[in-house]
């Protein structure tokens, strides 16, 4: 993707850095621009410091045009990455706060996170975009998602070496259907693009990285969190449950939302490929793979929890944001003035 | 894979997911259409696109009380 437009001090610095290819440039001033914006803001919703972690994680995901894949494991770069990631992890945990008890067998994780899944008061976005959303609004919609679902599954598949047994099996049949079950064309991301394509947007990941607001960034981050810190498998697995399990009803409102404003397929299928493959996916995710992990080593339970709290966490904030906007009559993009 | 390594099991309060080698025909023997390996099948009534689970069971109370 493109190098993004900064959003304050700290990204301004990184981007720059990055765009100069210099591994040797001292990072010192970085460090301290940070350490200043650290401690200022409430890095949950800090567009300058969501925008620096996002753009450190899409290093080890596409990466960016012009700008070396040497920086991936630079050391002073993962260093840097490591204060950030240590401030939003603190800032996940005390959102999530204590966990409640965790059962032991299979079954009841599952039932366990089905509850959890199913309680979220948050406004819903799908019954808005079901009735009334406009075209715009629906648009809108699919910019928001786009900085996820055009790269759908990746950020879980990066858990999978990390697992064994039941767990691990249940993680790879999820994502086999995820990526289209080996059918060139069908994988969910490529569904999304051909969704997004129907309604005129560019389907390119990152096109529309600079309207994309820090809340649904610390969305997407929080995915690369997790998966890319072995201890934070378990957490993985939780997330990707809970994702799941929110799926099949909010996306059969969406495919019906389309409808009503006169799309079909192709713009349809990929709402309507995730009404049935995630009744399917809910399920695996529930027991084989949260509940799996659990009975195998049962100190992985913390791990998960922590990471199905988390996502509904933020969650609840994103639909927030989205049905706000929306009920002022604003958009809940980023806008055009604000860039710059 | 043999016909032994076809399961299918019962998700409390949801449907029945099949893993293995098969087929679904409807009432005329006729293949149903199916996109994917493991399906999940409504064992509640209301899914919308039956005979594979909608998530609906979640919305109606099916067998909460079991
Ligand atoms: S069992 Fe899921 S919709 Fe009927
Ligand atoms: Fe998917
Ligand atoms: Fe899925």
């Amino acid at each position: 993707m493109k190098i993004p437009q900064h959003r304050g001090p700290v990204s301004s610095l990184l981007l720059q850095i990055l765009g100069q290819n210099d591994l040797s440039t001292d990072l010192t001033e970085l460090n301290e621009v940070a350490t200043q914006a650290l401690s200022d803001s409430d890095i949950l919703c800090d567009e300058d410091l969501q925008l620096c972690l996002f753009a450190l994680y899409e290093l080890h995901y596409g990466g960016f045009e012009r700008v070396s894949d040497q920086w991936e494991w630079h050391p002073g770069l993962l260093a840097f990455r490591a204060r950030l990631e240590t401030a939003f992890e603190a800032r996940l945990r005390d959102a999530v706060g204590e966990l409640p008890a965790i059962a032991d067998t299979a079954d009841q994780v599952a039932a366990q996170l089905f509850e959890l899944a199913g309680s979220s008061t948050g406004p819903s976005v799908s019954e808005f975009v079901l009735r009334h959303a406009t075209v715009e609004q629906v648009k809108e919609f699919l910019i928001q998602k786009s900085i996820y679902q055009l790269k759908e599954a990746d950020p879980h598949t990066w858990a999978i070496p990390r697992l064994t047994g039941r767990g691990k099996s249940a993680l790879v049949e999820i994502q086999y259907d995820e990526y289209g079950s080996g059918s060139a064309g069908k994988m969910h991301s490529e569904l999304f693009a051909t969704t997004m394509a129907g309604l005129d947007l560019d389907s390119q990941f990152g096109a529309y990285i600079d309207e994309i607001p820090a809340i649904t960034l610390a969305s997407v981050n929080m995915m690369s969190l997790f998966a890319l810190h072995r201890r934070l498998r378990g957490a993985v697995a939780g997330h990707l449950a809970i994702y799941e399990m929110t799926s099949s009803i909010p996306s059969a409102r969406y495919a019906r939302g389309l409808r009503r404003l006169g799309f079909q397929s192709p713009v349809t299928d990929y709402f309507d490929e995730h009404v049935e493959a995630d009744a399917v996916h809910e399920q695996i995710a529930g027991r084989d793979l949260a509940g799996g992990l659990i009975e195998e080593d049962p100190e992985l339970g913390p791990s998960i929890f922590f990471g199905a709290h988390a996502v509904c966490f933020i969650d609840d904030l994103l639909g927030r944001w989205q049905m706000e906007a929306w009920e002022q009559g604003r958009s809940s993009l980023r806008s055009k003035e604000l860039i710059r | 894979m043999s016909e032994n390594d076809t399961s299918i099991t019962v998700c409390p309060r949801g449907p029945l997911l099949v893993r293995g080698d098969f087929e679904i025909l409807d009432d005329k023997g006729q293949p149903v259409p199916r996109t994917r390996e493991t399906v999940a099948l409504c064992r509640c009534g209301a899914s919308a696109i039956k005979p594979y689970c909608d998530g609906s069971h979640k919305l109606n109370g099916f067998e909460k009380n079991r």
